[in-house]
């Protein structure tokens, strides 16, 4: 059982170097010119599209499961039961 | 019709006033809290509001025969005219309602002492032991400072305090960005650094020790109880580091990759939580407090893609991300979560949502002790570190009002499915639901300003 897990999260970390190594190579040819962020401008395009909701999520999430973070920091915060 | 006319126009002009008002009030209200200046007279607290941008929202979270939280946020945004942005936000939220205390539902009524030590709640026959005792209230206050450090480069400080009657937290954090390839790729590195003390009613109980059942009211228990217990307080740090990276593929679509490494130090136990102590045939013969290691190191790959489409496919936005979690305590997981935004017409939207979460169990983790497995270790029947899914579904409703206000409602459905993970069950547990299901509402209303 331990091997699998070992297995699986080195598979996990080769698959995310490889994306990571792929898009950092890739980028200089990838984007758009400033004209054309026209859609990229709008608020439902921000990564974080609404923060009040992430922050209440997170908030359900870290108090309900045992895990956190990822997206923006996990941290402490609430001695949530 | 002229008179009508004037009335609209009168009505608008009186809730422009009140909107204003509002925003102004809020406005000195922030400025006052956190000491930035905010001109008081009253030709300018109209144009220094204007500035700040509102963001307020009320979240109900209810469990079904369990926890129930109100949560409120105000949140305050002002840009400065160098791109400077002060974002400062006030929570409140309050809990009550029964939550698990760990120990194993039993084919007869079990009899528990409430974790301040005075009195006892009991749990009958063939259901999962809830202490009703909970009730909590926080107060979260949390400023964040971002800024053009060059022309490449953001960098963004903050601060977080929290506290509840029985928790106290504080928190920094620093992020810098470099932004590269005309701006189409974003590097970026972020620490934050939290310090929790928790307090809680009856002190922290001794890891292992056996909860004391009996009467509260007589004369040695203030004694016999003070003996499961090691001190009044104890803390915990948490360290993180978040290095992320953006790229915008195209007009229409946008990904980002970020890696996390967390490390949590001191006291990670849960004070409230015990683990039934069966003998060989399933009977509960005692309960020991939880004990789990005083260290914890995480770490998490997380992934997002954001795409717009076109006509063809109702102007939708696609939120689609995936987070692989795992940690030195056993436990990995997996969360995908997933967000359609699509406009209704030209002022609102609906936005979908469904969210798949899957986990395994803390290596220490266990639903029950056998006697003749003691003594143990590291030991916890909390089922949130024990193997488990849930699934999220719901969707949001959106309108935008007049002068770029929106009003928003939210409405989702949040259910957890722990699983038996293996142990292999005594003949006394047969037939009862020794891994509850917890089925949960949540529903919010946000209105921006």
């Amino acid at each position: 059982m331990k091997v699998n897990k070992t297995k699986v999260k080195t598979r996990m970390n080769v698959i995310l170097l490889s994306v990571c190594v792929v898009s950092l190579s890739a980028c200089s040819s990838l984007g758009v010119e400033p004209w054309e962020r026209d859609l990229l401008a709008k608020k439902e395009m921000a990564l974080t599209s609404s923060p009040i909701d992430a922050a209440l999520d997170d908030h359900i999430y870290f108090s309900k499961e045992a895990s956190s973070g990822g997206k923006s920091f996990g941290g402490g915060g609430c001695g949530c039961n | 019709m002229n008179n009508l006319t004037k009335d609209i126009k009168k009505e608008v002009a009186q809730k422009v006033s009140k909107k204003i008002n509002l925003k102004a009030a809020l406005s000195l209200a922030t400025g006052a809290l956190f000491g930035t200046s905010v001109t008081t007279g009253a030709v300018g607290q109209t144009i220094e509001a204007d500035e700040w941008q509102f963001d307020t929202a009320f979240l109900l979270y209810s469990e079904v025969d369990r926890v129930t939280a109100g949560e409120a946020i105000v949140a305050g945004t002002k840009t400065f005219s160098n791109d400077e942005v002060l974002n400062l936000k006030f929570t409140f939220d309050t809990l009550t309602g029964p939550s698990a205390n760990g120990a194993i539902a039993q084919p007869k009524a079990q009899t528990f002492t409430r974790a301040s030590g005075i009195g006892r709640y009991r749990t009958p026959e063939g259901e999962t032991p809830l202490d009703d005792t909970f009730h909590d209230t926080r107060v979260q206050l949390n400023g964040q400072w971002t800024q053009p450090v060059s022309d490449n480069v953001t960098g963004s400080v903050g601060g977080h305090l929290s506290k509840e009657y029985d928790y106290l937290s504080l928190g920094l954090n620093g992020n810098l960005a470099y932004d590269f390839n005309r701006k189409n790729s974003t590097f970026s590195m972020g620490i934050s650094y939290f310090s929790d003390t928790f307090t809680p009613e009856g002190g922290i109980p001794k890891p292992l020790s056996s909860m004391l059942v009996g009467d509260s009211n007589s004369p040695e228990w203030d004694d016999e109880f003070a003996k499961t217990r090691i001190s009044a307080s104890e803390n915990k740090s948490t360290s993180d580091l978040l290095i992320g990276f953006t790229q915008v593929i195209n007009r229409r679509m946008i990904t980002a990759f970020n890696y996390s490494y967390s490390m949590v130090d001191g006291y990670l136990t849960d004070p409230f939580k015990v683990v039934s102590v069966l003998n060989a045939e399933g009977l509960a013969q005692d309960y020991i407090y939880e004990n789990r290691p005083d260290s914890r190191v995480k770490q998490s790959t997380f992934m997002q893609a954001k795409y717009h489409f076109d006509d063809s496919l109702l102007n939708m936005v696609a939120d689609v991300s995936y987070r692989y979690m795992w940690d030195d305590w056993g436990i990995n997981s997996h969360t995908i979560d997933s967000r359609f935004i699509i406009p209704v017409g030209r002022a609102s939207y609906i936005e979908p949502h469904i969210r798949f979460y899957q986990q395994s169990a803390a290596d220490f983790f266990t639903p029950f002790v056998i006697e003749d497995q003691l003594p143990v270790d590291f030991v916890s029947a909390d089922y949130r570190i024990g193997e488990m899914s849930a699934v999220t579904i719901g969707a949001k409703y959106g309108v935008a009002l007049n002068g770029g206000n929106e009003l928003s409602f939210r409405l989702e459905y949040y259910h957890q499915r722990p699983t038996n993970g293996g142990f292999e069950e005594p003949e006394a547990l047969n037939g009862l639901d020794t891994t509850p299901v917890i089925d949960a509402i949540i529903a919010q209303v946000s209105y921006s300003f």
